[in-house]
């Protein structure tokens, strides 16, 4: 196949014209005086009464709940998809290497302190469940690449039952809220940090094994 | 110009570059590859939008928080299909941009 449609020089200069109108409207949007309004006034006034401190897991977990958890729903439905395609074949037949070895015998142990903090600061500093997860599921991804000379071969359920513990959760603690009188994913202040931890908790355990079971790139092979 | 500002018109740019790859690029893994760039972009347009006297606003920190876990789901779902495509048809790339690429060979 030669060069991209090399031989439609008009329909690539319309593609371009149309590209610079698209980016030339999007940069009036965004220098227009009310272009992007900033919410920092409105998330600072009611950052008290979130349960905790640092204002993006205010946004994430309190005040936006409803768009992470629906992101947790994408990360599992991206999961069912990769898992539904077929089992995960052994692509690397290789030994791992030595460094790969001794580097996860250092790091290894590491892994899940740094988690745990991760977890733990995000509800005053930079940090959260996502951040969290995306470094256990480094580690996971690590070992997987270790276990690769006879295939990765994983407990099925119990990683399907941790991939979709993060939204069950969500669900059920939105849902008790609302029973208790509120409305969904609307906490009483005076547990919302507790509430807020649970969750996290969750989706931190459910983005480290989906974002490792989309790297295996098939369901784990452990039934016959 | 603020800060804030040339990076989200740099997102801007990269938004742009995306769309024509995702268009003029027949190989899927190009494609996904375009549609990562077009998403990096609209990241950098949120956040550099987001930032401006009063400081940075955390309401579009946290959206692209949510996006970049999106995107990369997408990927790695978008990744496994290519795969798949690529096994059973022995290309990476749609039917309709081969048949194309065989017409306007035959053509000239």
């Amino acid at each position: 196949m030669s060069g991209p449609s090399a031989q439609r020089p008009v329909l690539r200069a319309v593609l371009g014209l149309a590209l610079l109108a698209v980016a030339a409207g999007l940069a009036n949007a965004l220098m227009a005086p009310s272009g992007f309004p900033n919410l920092t006034a409105a998330v600072d006034a009611s950052l008290e009464s979130s349960g905790v401190g640092n204002p993006v897991t205010a946004v994430l977990l309190n005040f936006r709940a409803y768009d992470t958890l629906l992101e947790m729903a994408v990360l599992a439905a991206a999961l069912a998809g990769v898992w539904s395609l077929g089992r995960a074949t052994p692509t690397l037949a290789l030994r791992p290497s030595p460094v790969l070895v001794g580097l996860l015998r250092v790091l290894g142990p590491l892994f899940p302190i740094i988690c745990g903090y991760l977890l733990w600061a995000g509800a005053s500093q930079p940090g959260g469940a996502f951040q969290a997860g995306a470094v256990l599921a480094t580690s996971a991804v690590l070992y997987v690449l270790l276990a690769r000379e006879a295939g990765p071969r994983l407990p099925e359920l119990p990683m399907r039952v941790a991939a979709v513990a993060g939204v069950g959760v969500f669900l059920a603690v939105g849902l008790a809220v609302m029973a208790a009188g509120g409305g969904f994913l609307e906490y009483p202040p005076a547990l919302s940090k507790t509430l807020i931890l649970a969750i996290e908790t969750a989706a931190m355990i459910s983005i480290a094994v989906t974002l490792a079971g989309l790297f295996l790139g098939g369901r784990p092979r452990s039934e016959p | 110009m603020s800060g804030g500002l040339l990076f989200a018109l740099g997102g801007i740019a990269l938004f742009a570059i995306g769309i024509s790859a995702l268009v003029l690029r027949p190989h899927l893994l190009r494609k996904i590859l375009a549609l990562n760039v077009m998403a990096s972009g609209v990241f950098l347009i949120l956040v550099g939008g987001g930032s401006g006297v009063q400081g940075v606003d955390p309401v579009p920190q946290a959206m692209v928080i949510t996006g970049i876990v999106v995107s990369v789901s997408a990927t790695a779902l978008g990744l496994a299909l290519v795969l798949r495509i690529a096994r059973m048809t022995g290309h990476a790339s749609l039917p309709e941009d081969r048949n194309r690429a065989a017409a306007e060979a035959k053509a000239e």
